[in-house]
């Protein structure tokens, strides 16, 4: 296909990744959606989860996000990522043992705000956990 | 008249003080320069969530929209978040913003309003502590030391959040000199909440006029979208805040390396007169001496 998106991803701190690609698959909130040229304009909300960057029909990149915002246009999709890293660099054991410091965290919280907060992250954590299973 | 040992350890101490400012200034141009690209960095970001909710407010209708778009319905107690450096020797720099501040205040509480005021930065708090020191709320510290990361500035904006949640306040203002450049900063004050959203109207391409859907619905995006921006906003400002500061701290230290520069060519100046006038002295003392004889 002659025919590429506008793929950007942006964190707070930087813009991560501007390129074109053939396709990507977000994953929203209600479920991932695939993005393609011409994509009708859309906003949604990302969960934490990875998103794939097509190529030639194979999967390029895989980028795992902790959550943000998505915005589609015809011929642009950007992804405001609150944290992301590349799959391959994520790290098993380390995930692991956040995951585990966190729970024990959530056992000693004492107020609801950070119940709240804590359990956000220990999302995130999980979120990692599947993308490398 | 000063001994001749009095000057030289005049000089010596002088010279190590210009010492001391040079070294500074090199290393607030360092940070400077770091700080600089921080603030270009976060750019992207900040314009696409600007972007983003101009298309969503102009979706959501008027008055049942979320507390933080469109406010508590009073203006009763506002809430002053003022952003200062940690540090000194940077120049007029806390001064003005806290005289920006400090302004709208007292316009505030001759308004009849409530005020309380969160300093971010220790140098803000002791410049208020005398005055307003009931009304601070609270004092954040050692935001960004090393290098300001989102993360600081998402400590910042839940602190800002938690109070507007507890019902502490109807409308925050936020206090931080914009940098225009190494000489000049502009103190700067922007409504954080209720969030003035520039609306659809802003959009002058066609692409943001495009009719977006939303997914899962506006009203939910917006609320989980307006408390992250209120992060980013803080996180720009503080970026604009330590350029700034860096930039202040340079030019006030090659001020005072200037002013030691002066101030040792006037003393060696000294020195070497009254040097002068001592050796002319014990001259005449000796040859009046010889004359006497």
């Amino acid at each position: 296909m002659a025919e590429k998106l506008q793929f950007e991803l942006v964190s707070p701190e930087r813009l991560l990744l501007n390129e074109p690609v053939e396709m990507v698959v977000v994953p929203g909130t209600e479920g991932d959606f695939g993005v393609l040229p011409g994509h009708a304009p859309m906003i949604s909300t990302v969960r934490p989860g990875v998103i794939d960057m097509h190529d030639d029909g194979q999967v390029r990149q895989r980028i795992f996000v902790a959550g943000g915002f998505a915005e589609v246009t015809f011929e642009r999709c950007t992804v405001l990522a609150d944290e992301a890293a590349p799959l391959a660099e994520l790290d098993r054991t380390g995930v692991e043992t956040e995951l585990k410091g966190l729970r024990d965290k959530l056992a000693e919280a004492d107020s609801d705000g950070q119940r709240t907060a804590i359990a956000a992250r220990i999302a995130v954590a999980e979120a990692k956990l599947a993308a490398l299973a | 008249m000063p001994s001749l040992k009095s000057f030289r350890v005049r000089i010596a101490s002088v010279k190590s003080t210009q010492k001391i400012t040079a070294a500074m200034k090199m290393v607030a141009a360092a940070k400077f320069r770091r700080a600089q690209e921080q603030a270009v960095a976060a750019r992207p970001y900040a314009e696409r969530m600007a972007r983003m909710l101009g298309s969503l407010a102009g979706a959501v209708s008027g008055d049942d929209g979320p507390r933080l778009l469109v406010g508590t319905g009073s203006d009763k107690v506002h809430l002053v978040v003022v952003a200062t450096s940690d540090r000194g020797l940077c120049g007029a720099f806390n001064s003005t913003i806290v005289r920006g501040a400090r302004q709208l205040i007292r316009q505030l509480l001759s308004e009849g309003k409530t005020v309380k005021i969160l300093c971010v930065g220790r140098k803000g708090r002791d410049q208020f502590r005398r005055d307003y020191g009931g009304r601070i709320v609270e004092t954040i510290e050692e935001v960004g030391r090393r290098r300001l990361s989102f993360a600081d500035a998402r400590r910042v904006a839940d602190r800002i959040l938690a109070l507007f949640e507890a019902g502490e306040f109807d409308v925050c203002t936020l206090y931080y000199n914009r940098f225009k450049s190494a000489i000049t900063q502009i103190v700067t004050r922007q409504q954080l909440v209720p969030f003035p959203v520039e609306g659809v109207a802003a959009g002058a391409d066609g692409e943001a006029k495009a009719i977006y859907e939303f997914e899962p619905d506006e009203a939910e995006i917006l609320a989980d979208l307006l408390p992250r921006n209120l992060a980013v906003q803080v996180y720009r400002a503080l970026l604009e805040n330590s350029a700034s500061e860096q930039g202040a701290r340079m030019t006030a230290m090659d001020n005072a390396t200037r002013n030691a520069g002066d101030m040792i060519k006037k003393l060696t100046l000294q020195y070497n007169r009254q040097r002068q006038a001592s050796i002319t002295k014990e001259l005449i003392e000796i040859i009046s001496g010889a004359e006497a004889i």
